[in-house]
């Protein structure tokens, strides 16, 4: 399997802050990944520089064997232009843990955006993938209502057919069930567990919820301090951690 | 009374140009105001500089003189403009000014995941500014908008002293034709505030039509 998103050496800092040290990360193409780790560990700014939200300091980053950065010394070998950074943004779609909808926009006005205006389609055309997408995520009934009147659920998945509106190669989650009520993440989790059994489609996904992790992944990184302390199946990871950290996070987050 | 009745077409004439001369010149506002507010919050050196020599230049020096330049001035320089094109052009570049504030300040204010969202998406800066930013900030800006006409309306009428014969003219000459000011005054007051009740109630009623359905529960 080639390699989707690989990560050579990247250092990445705010400041002081060390948030990615010497960071090694590889994702094969189709692979379903959970980060977890505990806040402050790096785990969103990695999902930023795959989206090319962020840059990096020190290191190289390839998408599906394309260079997306190469930096040393904090300058940019590859020029960071409004082109490249398209292009490869072509790769990915990302979800954001506060949804981000568009407000002014209809659940429909909010998928149909990117294909109307990015991919060029017709307005018919656009709505017409829209309404799809929508009904693959169970909202075919809100199509025409506005993110204030939305529950959090809803938005969220109204924001997952959004990001795959653009027929990513990439998904990134980011705390994606983080800013809902418990009883809401079902409905998120379900339609990403649908999006996980598609077999070509790479996934990345933040959380610091087991159980997210374990519905969706089929490798588990644990993430600290900007590194990647252990990596393995979920069964692994999740049940005889071999580091002492990992072992310290799972019992922190259980308790919780 | 009887004599503010026996003027009362004189008043109008004046309502006319008054209302007349608060339209244009603040559309002619609100069209700087967002090219320079957007200006002022672009990536681009260049633009921030001349959007903030202008903001700078028109607020920071008195609307009656720069009135009074374009009238008395610009014919030196061979441009000659009618009493109504120089009211217009100077309230408007005046209000532009203190606008492009409002813009600015209402752009930076879009939540940042808004635009991290629409880079997500792969949308151009202007598609991210047309489709996200603009619509986003037009909500906020309406209240402060509102103040700005406000306070437009009551500046024209400076253009009185470049001889347009809008309200606060027609009462000088009523004055001095009846020797009641007292009345006249009174009667000139009421209209102005009419005039921006009737601005403040259609400014809300705009704030309202661009806020459709961001109140929680109602119908789509």
């Amino acid at each position: 399997m080639s390699d989707m998103i690989t990560f050579d050496k990247v250092d990445k800092r705010f400041g002081q802050t060390v948030v990615l040290d010497q960071f090694d990360f590889r994702v094969a193409r189709g692979e379903k990944v959970a980060i977890i780790g505990p806040s402050g560990s790096g785990k969103s700014t990695l999902l930023r520089i795959i989206m090319a939200l962020q840059d990096i300091d020190q290191g190289k980053v390839s998408l599906d064997g394309r260079p997306l950065w190469d930096a040393a010394g904090g300058k940019h070998r590859i020029k960071p232009t409004r082109k490249h950074l398209r292009d490869m943004r072509s790769l990915v779609g990302m979800v954001f843990q506060n949804f981000n909808l568009f407000p002014n926009l209809t659940a429909l006005g909010n998928v149909a955006a990117a294909p109307r205006h990015v991919l060029g389609l017709s307005q018919a055309e656009a709505e017409a993938r829209a309404a799809a997408l929508l009904a693959q995520v169970g909202l075919s009934d809100k199509l025409q209502n506005y993110p204030a009147t939305l529950s959090g659920g809803q938005q969220q998945r109204v924001a997952i057919a959004r990001a795959m509106a653009l027929e990513p190669e990439i998904m990134l989650f980011d705390e994606a069930t983080s800013a809902l009520d418990p009883e809401r993440v079902g409905e998120v989790l379900e339609v990403m567990r649908a999006l996980a059994h598609e077999r070509d489609l790479t996934i990345v996904v933040v959380t610091h919820q087991i159980g997210v992790a374990r519905a969706i992944a089929d490798r588990i990184c644990f993430m600290e301090g900007g590194r990647i302390l252990e990596d393995g199946t979920p069964q692994q990871i999740l049940n005889e951690p071999r580091n002492e950290r990992t072992r310290a996070f799972l019992r922190a987050v259980h308790l919780s | 009374m009887a004599l503010i009745w026996e003027y009362r077409f004189d008043f109008l004439a004046g309502v006319w140009w008054t209302v007349k001369l608060s339209v244009l010149s603040a559309l002619l506002a609100l069209v700087l105001a967002i090219v320079a507010g957007v200006a002022r919050s672009s990536k681009l050196r260049v633009l921030r500089i001349a959007s903030g020599v202008y903001v700078e230049f028109f607020r920071g020096t008195s609307a009656l003189v720069q009135l009074f330049w374009l009238f008395y001035v610009l014919p030196y320089l061979g441009i000659d403009l009618t009493p109504l094109q120089c009211a217009t052009l100077g309230l408007g570049l005046c209000f532009g000014a203190y606008g492009a504030e409002v813009v600015r300040s209402c752009i930076q204010a879009v939540p940042q995941g808004q635009l991290d969202a629409a880079a997500a998406l792969n949308f151009s800066y202007f598609q991210t500014l047309r489709i996200v930013i603009l619509p986003e900030a037009l909500i906020m800006m309406m209240p402060l908008f509102s103040n700005l006409l406000i306070e437009l309306i009551k500046a024209t009428s400076l253009v009185s002293l470049i001889t347009i014969p809008d309200l606060t003219f027609q009462a000088k000459s009523i004055i001095t034709k009846t020797y009641s000011s007292g009345n006249v005054l009174l009667v000139t007051l009421a209209i102005y505030l009419v005039i921006s009740l009737i601005a403040a109630s259609f400014m809300r009623r705009m704030e309202k039509v661009l806020s459709r359905g961001r109140q929680t529960g109602q119908p789509a």
